[in-house]
């Protein structure tokens, strides 16, 4: 009978401190504790979220960087095609001008030539005429001393310079 | 590999010796005691009913052990209320339960030496050796203790109020500071780790928290209602697991079997019986009084159905309070059944008594393995029912 008799101050005293502990608990630690635990839950799954999030943007960041590569590559190409097209049109323009140039210096120097060469003629041909005249007149100076034989000589003078210039 | 059955064999050793020693002193001490009081040369025989009551009956002092003729006890304070005021004394008064406590008109106690017939010995008040308020402290015939020396019950003076601070009192004190120091403690890790993962007794109590919040209240009461119930059925799951755990220490602060005692079990199934009915929904009293979907014949002119229904409400918190007491008490009755076969054997002959150990200290162990999974699983039983009452009188529609 003792066992399942139950005492009365046994009950006063169970249901005033449980009371009290129950209250403490309820108030102070379970709300903190169950707060912080569902705090914890939603940062966790925030956390897989925003994981989830990052691996995407990494993704395409990396879809992004072998685009970019892949341009950057073509640009290159395409310098690098734009540069020797560039070079073989220096050297041919480069030629051509050369040549031109070299083909004016050439003119230039045919053409000083050619002058110098009737300059020189010229000089000569003056110089053969003073010469002539020199000598002619030398020969005549000689020759006029006598004046039948001025005018034979006058008259083979000038038919000998007809025949020169014709 | 072969250390480990050793070790085994030395425990079941060093724990043989121990019992045994502790049978015999048992036995030495009732002979003195029978000796000094009633001077009669009667043997006394090792009664395993009266000690394995002993063990789990509330007490009004905390026996820890006796050595001989030492007894390691602590007195606790005795405090009953009567003829409209407090009287207040230890419980060494009693001296082990053997003598009353006799008290003059102005309530004040009188030493027992100087007790002569003609003291003005208005009252007295003694533990119960037998009869229905046995263990109970209860008035006695003074003038049949004055004559013969025997204890004896003033049945017509009615029981006492007795609020006093037994070893179950205690042992409850004990525990709800130790609940609240362990759970304070986890909380402040909470708040200082937030955010963080778990750690000591957090983690070691997180799963149980989760598996209560998730498990029993969210699955018993319903998404939306259970964060009301969730820190009564906390409380209740971890004062019951807890002192269940206690209970099975044998020794000083544990020992005192609080949740096999039905005045707790009975205040538990009181607030959850009063938690039920107050947070009740009128669909749920109208299911009580106004059963649906039964026959009006059984309703109307013999009233069998709210009967049913009424019986019903009141078996629950009953059927919650016995459940707990009697699963923790027959455990310990089993385990300290085993212990005292050894005695049994052991007054028969000592040889035999040893033999018995082997086999009972065994049977023991397995049993007080088998009693932390019954610790687990009783405040789990009594957690999810409270809860599945709770969320039957929150249902809604059905």
């Amino acid at each position: 009978m003792e066992l399942v008799n139950p005492g009365v101050g046994l009950i006063f005293w169970m249901t005033l401190s449980f009371g009290i502990v129950l209250f403490l608990l309820s108030k102070f630690v379970w709300p903190m504790i169950l707060g912080s635990l569902k705090e914890r839950e939603e940062g966790i799954t925030n956390s897989l979220e925003a994981a989830k999030q990052a691996r995407e943007e990494i993704q395409n960041l990396q879809s992004n960087n072998e685009q970019l590569l892949k341009e950057a590559r073509d640009e290159r190409e395409e310098l690098i095609r734009e540069a020797g097209r560039l070079k073989d049109d220096l050297i041919n323009s480069a030629k051509v001008e050369a040549d031109v140039e070299a083909k004016q210096i050439i003119d230039s120097a045919k053409a000083v030539i050619e002058q110098e060469k009737s300059a020189a003629l010229s000089e000569l041909k003056n110089k053969v005429a003073d010469l002539s005249i020199e000598i002619a007149e030398k020969l005549l100076r000689a020759e006029l001393s006598v004046d039948k034989k001025q005018k034979g000589l006058m008259d083979k003078l000038i038919s000998d310079a007809d025949n020169q210039l014709n | 590999m072969i250390i480990r059955p050793v070790r085994y064999f030395l425990v079941v050793i060093l724990l043989l010796f121990n019992s045994l020693s502790f049978a015999q002193h048992t036995v030495e001490n009732n002979d003195s005691h029978s000796a000094n009081e009633d001077e009669i040369e009667q043997e006394e025989i090792f009664n395993a009913g009266d000690m394995i009551l002993e063990h789990i009956v509330d007490s009004y002092e905390w026996h820890i052990l006796s050595y001989g003729d030492f007894h390691l006890s602590f007195p606790l304070p005795v405090i009953v209320y009567h003829d409209g005021s407090l009287i207040t004394f230890l419980s060494s008064a009693f001296h082990h339960g053997h003598s009353p406590a006799l008290f003059d008109a102005n309530n004040n106690i009188i030493n027992s030496d100087d007790i002569t017939h003609n003291q003005s010995i208005v009252f007295g008040l003694a533990v119960m050796h037998d009869g229905a308020h046995k263990g109970k402290l209860a008035y006695i015939n003074t003038d049949e203790y004055l004559k013969h020396h025997q204890i004896v019950e003033n049945t017509e003076a009615g029981m006492p109020y007795d609020f006093s601070i037994t070893k179950n009192v205690l042992a409850l004190w004990l525990s709800l500071i130790f609940i609240l120091w362990v759970f304070i403690s986890v909380a402040k890790s909470y708040k200082s780790r937030k955010g963080l993962a778990p750690k000591g007794i957090q983690s070691m109590l997180e799963p149980f928290i989760i598996f209560i919040r998730d498990d029993i209240a969210k699955a018993s009461i319903g998404e939306r209602k259970y964060e009301k119930y969730l820190p009564y059925l906390l409380t209740i799951f971890f004062f019951i697991f807890f002192n269940n755990l206690i209970g099975l220490i044998p020794f000083f602060p544990g020992g005192a079997n609080l949740t096999g005692n039905i005045a707790v079990t009975m205040v538990l199934a009181l607030f959850t019986f009063v938690i039920t009915n107050v947070s009740g929904n009128k669909n749920y009293w109208v299911h009580l009084v106004n059963t649906p979907g039964v026959p009006w014949w059984l309703k109307f002119p013999v009233p069998l159905m709210p009967i049913v229904e009424f019986v019903g409400l009141l078996t629950k918190p009953f059927v919650l309070m016995v459940r707990l007491f009697a699963n923790i008490t027959a455990g310990h009755i089993i385990v300290l059944g085993f212990i005292s076969l050894i005695f049994i054997f052991g007054n028969m002959n000592p040889a035999v008594g040893y033999g018995v150990s082997v086999v009972s200290i065994a049977f023991a162990i397995f049993l007080t393995f088998l009693e932390f999974l019954v610790a687990l699983i009783q405040a789990y039983v009594f957690t999810l029912l409270s809860a599945l009452y709770f969320g039957a009188a929150t249902e809604e529609h059905h």
